[in-house]
């Protein structure tokens, strides 16, 4: 994590969110480009769990992470507090590596 | 999270927006946790930690930015993911625009604060005083519990083998956490469907991080008309 990244990353945030607020402010994007930017969140947030569960590397592989991954999908889905969901699948994952 | 008073009232009434905005507050101090201790344990460090809540402020973005680099991928792939995951914030900011209207100065200053909460309490509300107050009570809760948030999980950080106690699985939990309500749609679930299958179909052939930008290609299924049921906005 260079300084590098984080300061591009902070100057690129700032630039959309500025973009938005003051460039285009109370003219429209047009709806298609509005539409195709409310996916991206959902589409990135599914491709960072399989990421983050499912990836090592460039390899695939099903391990204990996927057991805490069940757990917070349990979780959310029961509607259990945020820090629980986090804190769960933490230690679900952890219990899992300890023995196995 | 959906804490929302349902009894707003005409004029100077304030209720309903300081207690939603704390409770968002305390929701997102969770986050910052999580995000401070997984910062300093891929590489960053306290300042980088605090640098990345001040100043980029938006959480999934920083999440985004900081797995990427923790698995590995380049600095490019994770700030292109990180800021397409960004590019929302651009729509908020037309939407929330004509209820804070000023000086350049203080549009500027209200852009870095239009972020998933204060947009969503900003837009709920039924006034424009109200609109206003909601954007800028909801912004100081979320900036204040964000960045003492992440000050502690920085701090504590590094005293944690995140493999050991199965920290590293915060990322995808709490991803889980902020995917969850955006997929009410039809639309939504099938972006959500195809953002995992083309990483996890690129994953052996791409450099690490390529396959989070890649999947942000699925969104152009908003462009597919929807057939048969219309929705009438």
């Amino acid at each position: 994590m260079s300084w590098t990244v984080v300061l591009v990353l902070s100057l690129g945030a700032f630039l959309l969110k500025v973009f938005g607020f003051v460039v285009i402010g109370d003219r429209k994007f047009p709806p298609q480009v509005e539409a195709v930017i409310a996916l991206i969140p959902a589409a990135l947030l599914c491709a960072l769990i399989m990421k983050d569960t499912f990836t090592a590397g460039h390899d695939l592989q099903i391990d204990a992470r996927a057991v805490g991954l069940v757990v917070a999908v349990l979780g959310v889905w029961r509607k259990v507090p945020i820090w629980l969901v986090i804190v769960l699948a933490c230690i679900a994952t952890g219990i899992t590596r300890a023995i196995s | 999270m959906d804490a929302h008073h349902e009894h707003a009232h005409e004029g100077v009434n304030y209720d309903g927006i300081v207690g939603p905005a704390l409770a968002l507050g305390f929701a997102v101090f969770i986050f910052a946790i999580s995000f401070g201790v997984l910062c300093v344990n891929a590489g960053g460090s306290v300042p980088k930690a605090m640098a990345m809540s001040l100043l980029v402020f938006t959480g999934a973005s920083q999440f985004s930015a900081v797995s990427v680099i923790a698995a590995g991928g380049t600095a490019v792939s994770a700030v292109v993911g990180a800021l397409l995951l960004g590019s929302r914030n651009a729509i908020y900011g037309v939407a929330v625009a004509p209820w804070l209207p000023g000086s350049l100065k203080y549009r500027v200053a209200a852009a870095q604060f239009t972020i998933d909460e204060t947009t969503g309490m900003t837009l709920v509300q039924n006034s424009p005083a109200r609109k206003k107050r909601a954007f800028w009570v909801t912004a100081a809760s979320i900036y204040g519990f964000w960045n003492v948030g992440t000050l502690i999980g920085a701090l504590v950080g590094n005293s944690f083998d995140t493999q050991k106690y199965g920290l590293d699985v915060a990322f995808p939990a709490a991803f889980v956490a902020m995917v969850a309500p955006l997929l009410s749609t039809r639309k939504a679930q099938l972006a959500g469907i195809g953002g995992a299958v083309v990483c996890l179909a690129t994953t052996p052939f791409v450099p690490i991080g390529a396959p989070i930008v890649m999947s942000a290609v699925v969104a152009l299924i908003a462009l597919v008309p929807t057939q048969r049921k219309t929705h009438k906005s």
